[in-house]
């Protein structure tokens, strides 16, 4: 169900915005990535897409060699898991770290480091490691939004857990 | 256990009980994890996947989380039993169409599902009526904890546990709740709370997950991401925040059908009873739109002739597998209908 853009009447909109009028009335409104950059509406810069990546692929810009890397584990290419969606074994995660980041980022909303469980029976460290990180990463989003208050409390929170 | 015992049960997902049971059927939680030393399940030979198998079925039946359990092998398997898993919400269509060595080890309540050899090696999941996320939490971070003991999983430091697909990747959680939302579809609400899930990154689907359209107003909503943000973290914000509001938009959208439009309203149910009582061929499709209806004539007071657990023994019995194993034979679509036609008259028989 692709909805027009109501700048341009061109393109699909991607960009939904809810409006609230001094009236109190919301409005909403359908743009498209360039008329909402145009708006001056954020819009998030792209990471590289899968679609894009495939088309650096498909027009081997010296990127030929990338997507025939094979995986010294499994016998996997990078090919192989654009074609399937799926990767040949867990070494692929490594052998394939720089071509799979953006797309990982892209699935998995910009994030990059698991702050969860660890396998086997509550590893203490571990799991105090996970927390620190979410912590320090939680720290970084408050200091970029410019809440020093919840920024402090976190400071403070990762200075105890350091200590213990 | 066979399959044949399970037929017996009511099935978890339709105990029509648990918190919140007037709009969530069910809440499930899914873990995907990977055997360490093996290629990924699409890049495993037959000798490997076999392996896998017998090494996960062994490693889920000696887990306390298990001790009442069954291991069942799907490969040999006839395939109408595969698929009364699958409507029994036990193993996915994925795991019961895929060719090659697999299983699934299930407890006897059925709340507890070892998926072996799925797009993942494992696929954990802890099943439960009602709204009961957290729950589901403890059982089945339980029992990934007693496996973790027994076979090594694919797991890295940085990006957690690893998957054959990168969107698995980290946790591996889905947390996926059933909700029946007639009146939100009624009004035409629906489309707010679809838009919404995408600005969430939720996904929507139909009674069966990935593919199919939701059938009697009964919908799926899971998370995306696994990455980035603990267990914990996923469950707590989908259990205590998302879906109790899905459920108060559905009951304000209840009880504005009942203050506005009640007529309309009395007449879907009561079309619903009569229909169902008086066709003499029907769909498993049809048949749920109807039973959808009448849930809604249930939970808004308005059907006192039934109670949900009575509306929800009309739902497994007649999804067509477990039709056709009750009778004994595969048979066509119109004959399933006809069967199926005459199961609910009977049913629905006494109730004037």
């Amino acid at each position: 169900m692709a909805i027009p853009c109501q700048a341009c009447e061109k393109n699909s909109a991607c960009v939904h915005l809810t409006d609230i009028r001094p009236s109190g009335e919301a409005v909403e409104r359908h743009l498209c990535e360039s008329c909402a950059m145009k708006e001056g509406v954020a819009v998030k810069p792209h990471t590289m897409s899968a679609t894009v990546l495939e088309e650096f692929i498909k027009q081997g810009l010296g990127l030929k060699s990338l997507a025939e890397r094979v995986c010294p584990q499994c016998g996997a290419s990078f090919k192989d898991f654009h074609e399937q969606g799926l990767l040949g074994c867990p070494y692929d995660y490594t052998a394939f770290a720089d071509l799979l980041k953006p797309i990982i980022e892209k699935a998995q909303e910009g994030a990059a480091r698991h702050t969860g469980k660890t396998p086997g029976p509550s590893d203490e460290n571990a799991r105090r490691q996970a927390t620190l990180s979410r912590l320090q990463r939680s720290l970084k989003q408050a200091v970029e939004a410019e809440q020093y208050e919840a920024a402090a409390r976190l400071r403070d929170e990762i200075r105890t857990l350091e200590e213990r | 256990m066979t399959i044949d015992d399970l037929m017996l049960q009511r099935g978890e997902w339709l105990q029509g009980t648990g918190p919140m049971s007037d709009v969530v059927i069910s809440s499930r939680i899914r873990l995907a994890r990977n055997l360490a030393n093996y290629p990924f399940r699409n890049r495993a030979g037959e000798s490997d996947l076999a392996e896998i198998l017998r090494t996960v079925s062994e490693a889920a039946l000696s887990c306390r989380s298990c001790k009442d359990a069954t291991a069942l092998d799907l490969d040999p398997a006839d395939p109408l039993d595969r698929q009364v898993l699958v409507e029994r919400h036990l193993i996915s269509r994925q795991l019961a169409d895929a060719p090659g060595p697999r299983g699934v080890v299930v407890t006897r309540g059925e709340t507890l599902a070892v998926m072996i050899n799925e797009e993942d090696h494992v696929r954990l999941q802890a099943l439960r009526s009602g709204l009961q996320i957290m729950t589901l939490w403890g059982e089945i971070n339980a029992l990934d904890d007693e496996l973790a003991e027994r076979v090594e999983f694919a797991f890295d430091g940085q990006l957690g546990y690893l998957t054959a697909c990168p969107t698995n990747l980290g946790t591996g959680i889905r947390v996926s709740v059933m909700l029946h939302l007639p009146a939100l579809k009624l009004t035409n609400e629906i489309v707010r709370v679809a838009r919404a899930a995408e600005e969430l990154r939720l996904a929507i689907r139909g009674l069966y997950g990935e593919g199919t359209d939701a059938v009697g107003d009964f919908y799926q909503i899971s998370n995306q991401t696994t990455l980035g943000k603990s267990e914990e973290e996923i469950i707590e914000e989908f259990g205590e925040s998302i879906i109790p509001r899905v459920v108060e938009y559905e009951r304000a959208a209840r009880q504005a059908l009942i203050e506005k439009r009640p007529v309309q309203l009395d007449d879907r149910i009561w079309r619903a009873f009569g229909n169902l009582r008086t066709a003499r061929i029907i769909s498993s499709e049809e048949t749920l739109l109807h039973l959808s209806h009448l849930r809604l004539g249930i939970a808004t007071g308005r059907f006192p002739k039934m109670d949900v657990k009575e509306l929800n023994d009309l739902i497994m019995p007649t999804q067509p597998a477990h039709l056709q194993k009750r009778t004994g034979r595969t048979m066509s679509g119109e004959e399933r209908g006809a069967l199926r036609a005459a199961f609910l008259r009977e049913r629905l028989h006494h109730l004037n």
